[in-house]
């Protein structure tokens, strides 16, 4: 906690983009009080511009563009921040295991973590639309992406840990009587911890994109409010052509703050990933 | 079993390079010695870098196996020991204090966690009572990070957590070259007080010849992997008869110039 | 004559980062001369300050290290240089030719992807100012008078042993032949065999060449083997100086004398006391005298004020002494 109020202090572009994550944060707990239900259509006059009334405009099927953003940047955020969670245990579970016990197992998890990372991973996510059509889901998506980004970050946390059984307060741990399991878990998994948080801030970023790029093809269910579903429906009514600029413009600028907020939190992040340097810096 | 250690003929040899062009590193050769079981005394192996003497320190830990020859504990050859049994008899103590503690944590965890795997009763108690043995106690050390502690302490503390066991055998792997001068002499006279106090046997690798004098019962002086000499401290010492041996001591420099 | 002269010189490392200052007082009010020709041995401890010492001697002061106050100027013949007022050219100038830096890790010093005749080109051969050809036969000679091989030139670094690493160091460090040479732990990672033999070599040197040398090592015994005069360090100051038969013989500062006490001697097996405690934080050092938490002689007077280094040719800075 300390160093989280540190690092604000000091460090502007932490500050910042813990701020414009807030203002995306918000937007999603909005979504909450929202007056009308994100799947229905056709509640409103459609095509309004921005005005008092309606603070960003409506959409051509007549929704409120405030009120369905609020649902769509909060199932995306959901989407991305699932994808990051459970892709992250899968890399730290993989790469620490490969890296502590070594030999065959190291070379086994290795090289099947290195088909996941060949694996080309639009067109699998194309071909799973296809195989599910309608009974395509969120989690299901979720799922899938997760299970196929955890391979990179596997391979770095692997080399951490390889660094780490080599040094001799791995041998103090052995001989103190630990288990593999307390050694991964107690003495390991700080060092390898605010790699996994900075690489989760890009993962988000990563699954997010994605999600908005199939959405915007069609190619997951369109009928749940999603930043790249709301851009769908608006290429679908030919929005930029009739004019409708706000139906566009705003999810985008949205998801925009998004990735620029959690880009600048992964890059201020950096000066504290070694915990070493930090130590011997300010001692503490 | 009247041996405590029984090395017979160890070898070790790594294999160093890519497919095109390998190359064999003999570290350890045909090394045998053995440290009794009935008396505790303190073995010095006294070797320059590349002797193999800290190879010879990790296979007696059984941290690496020998390439070839037979390690013995208590007459049972080293891999049929039970890992639990053979740490809770056989510690080890690490040259640098400051890398053999994780410097995320504080160092009184690790004498929690040893005291809890390998004692009965109150974790605390037995804590307090190893570093009381060492010249320190729990209240200096509760909750420090090893940066907040000097090299010596360290090292203090770490010799407090291979005793919480009551180990029969400590391997030191020059434990005191990267202590300041001024706190050496006090751990070195630490491990000649727990030999003769508590009745621990010592194998005490070093490269310096003058702390080995002052301690060991027995000295084996290792070169490039082989054993060139070996016997009681003083004979060794005061009367090299190898001439490796011989050079090493002309070689030690000592004040009166 | 006196080639270096400290004088009050405080370098201290200020870090000021994410709402945290800390001054570690690493040199606090050092001074201290060397002559032509003398050897000066700097004994001390870990964190004692020698280090930091050392390179403000040789001017290599990067941020955090800050030069609070004092001086270190050298005298070459009749050019007077302090090396932190003045200008970066001359202190390149006399770099090399005049002051040559001998480091403690050999492999740092020689890039380990050229030859070994391409370290020395790139190091000397501007200061020499004479073509690749006509230095490298200056090179061969003064290897040879060094009884190197020079062959070696050809090497590569990880060919050689350490041992023979850093005898190429030396060498590359005294080509110029300079007035002052400064040692940093150069045999510290050797082995003692070969230890004797480098010692040998800077002995040779420096007498041949008449240079003056700073030799900095924690080990008393390699000081008795080489210095004329020594100086320790504690906790960022000067405790005790003068001729080192004499200091080793009779230390008069508490600190010294336990130092000298604690060695272990092959041939004695009488036991060794040694000092309780550790050397002090210098970024938060103990009040008036650093060593007082330690001193068997500790006096109230120890606890608030500062003892001045007293003496001319032995110098001492204890109220006990």
């Amino acid at each position: 906690m300390r160093v989280l109020r540190d690092l604000l202090r000091s460090n502007r572009e932490f500050a910042i983009g813990i701020a414009l994550l807030a203002v995306v944060v918000m937007m999603a707990a909005l979504s909450a009080f929202s007056p009308y239900p994100p799947n229905d259509s056709y509640l409103v006059p459609p095509d309004v511009p921005p005005s008092w009334a309606y603070p960003l405009g409506t959409t051509s099927r007549g929704q409120d563009v405030f009120w369905l953003l609020t649902f769509a940047i909060r199932n995306s955020l959901l989407f991305g921040v699932l994808v990051a969670a459970i892709s992250r245990c899968l890399s730290l579970l993989i790469g620490l295991t490969a890296g502590y016990l070594g030999g065959i197992v190291d070379r086994v998890l290795m090289s099947f973590n290195d088909t996941f990372i060949v694996i080309p991973l639009f067109p699998i996510l194309v071909l799973f639309y296809f195989v599910m059509r309608d009974r395509m889901s969120w989690i299901g998506l979720a799922l899938v992406m997760a299970g196929l980004g955890w391979a990179y970050d596997a391979r770095l946390i692997r080399s951490v840990a390889l660094g780490l059984r080599a040094r001799e307060f791995t041998e103090t741990a052995i001989f103190s009587g630990m288990t593999v399991r307390q050694i991964l878990l107690q003495e390991h998994l700080p060092y390898v911890l605010p790699i996994v948080f900075s690489t989760t801030m890009n993962n988000i970023n990563w699954s997010i994109g994605l999600e908005v790029t199939l959405s915007v093809l069609g190619f997951t269910d369109i009928n749940t409010p999603t930043i790249g579903v709301m851009i769908y429906w608006a290429n679908q009514h030919t929005a930029l052509v009739a004019g409708i600029w706000w139906w566009i413009a705003f999810p985008v600028a949205l998801v925009v703050i998004t990735f620029v907020g959690l880009f600048l939190l992964a890059v201020s992040m950096n000066e504290y990933i070694d915990p070493r340097s930090r130590l011997g810096r300010f001692g503490a | 079993m009247t041996t405590l250690i029984e090395l017979d003929a160890v070898s070790r040899s790594y294999t160093i390079g890519g497919v095109l062009g390998r190359r064999h590193v003999n570290a350890v050769q045909r090394v045998g010695f053995t440290v009794a079981a009935d008396g505790p005394e303190v073995l010095a192996i006294i070797g320059e870098s590349g002797s193999g003497k800290t190879t010879l320190a990790r296979m007696i830990l059984n941290i690496v196996p020998p390439s070839s020859g037979s390690i013995r504990f208590r007459g049972v050859p080293l891999h049929h020991v039970r890992r639990l049994d053979f740490m809770r008899q056989v510690q080890p103590i690490f040259q640098n204090p400051f890398e053999a503690f994780n410097p995320l944590k504080q160092v009184d965890r690790y004498l929690f966690t040893t005291a809890r795997r390998f004692t009965d009763g109150d974790p605390a108690a037995r804590a307090d009572a190893a570093l009381l043995q060492v010249g320190l106690s729990l209240a200096e050390v509760r909750r420090r990070f090893p940066h907040e502690l000097s090299g010596g302490q360290l090292q203090r503390i770490a010799i407090a957590r291979a005793l919480i066991s009551s180990p029969a055998l400590l391997v030191a792997d020059e434990p005191v070259s990267m202590v300041d001068a001024s706190l050496r002499m006090s751990i070195v006279n630490l491990f000649a007080e727990l030999r003769d106090r508590l009745g621990v046997s010592i194998i005490y690798i070093t490269h310096d010849l003058a702390t080995a004098y002052s301690i060991s019962d027995r000295i084996i002086i290792m070169r490039a992997g082989e054993v060139v000499e070996a016997g009681e401290a003083r004979a060794v010492l005061d009367h090299p008869q190898h001439p490796y041996a011989q050079q090493l001591k002309n070689a030690v420099l000592s004040i009166e110039s | 004559m006196n080639v270096l002269t400290v004088s009050g010189l405080r370098a201290w490392y200020v870090t000021r980062a994410f709402g945290i200052e800390r001054e570690v007082r690493a040199v606090d009010d050092v001074s201290l001369a060397v002559a032509r020709g003398e050897i000066y041995g700097l004994a001390g401890e870990s964190s004692c300050g020698k280090s930091t010492l050392i390179k403000t001697i040789a001017g290599a002061v990067r941020p955090p290290l800050t030069v609070i106050g004092g001086s270190a100027t050298f005298e070459f013949g009749d050019r007077r240089i302090d090396m932190h007022s003045a200008d970066p050219a001359d202190v390149l100038a006399i770099r090399w030719r005049h002051l040559a830096y001998i480091m403690q890790g050999s492999m740092s010093v020689l890039n380990p992807l050229r030859r070994v005749r391409h370290t020395f080109i790139d190091f000397a051969q501007r200061h020499i100012g004479k073509p690749e050809l006509e230095f490298l036969a200056i090179v061969r000679a003064h290897m040879q008078r060094l009884r190197l091989d020079p062959a070696i030139l050809e090497a590569y670094p990880h060919e050689l042993s350490g041992g023979m690493r850093q005898r190429v160091t030396i060498a590359l460090a005294t080509i110029c032949r300079p007035d002052f040479i400064i040692a940093d732990e150069p045999t510290t990672a050797l082995d003692v065999v070969v230890q004797k033999e480098v010692l040998g070599l800077i002995r040779d040197i420096q007498r041949e060449m008449g240079s003056s040398l700073l030799f900095v090592t924690h080990d008393l015994a390699v000081h008795a083997n080489l210095c004329d005069r020594l100086g320790v360090m504690y906790a960022g100051r000067l405790v005790e100086e003068g001729p080192t038969a004499d200091l080793l013989r009779a230390p008069r500062h508490p600190y010294t004398a336990h130092l000298v006490a604690s060695l272990p001697r092959i041939g004695d097996t009488t036991p060794r006391a040694s000092l309780s405690g550790a050397p002090p934080n210098l970024a938060d050092p103990p009040s008036g005298c650093r060593f007082h938490p330690r001193c068997p002689l500790a006096m109230d007077i120890c606890r608030s004020e500062t003892p001045a280094m007293r003496g001319t040719d032995r110098r001492v800075a204890c109220f006990a002494a």
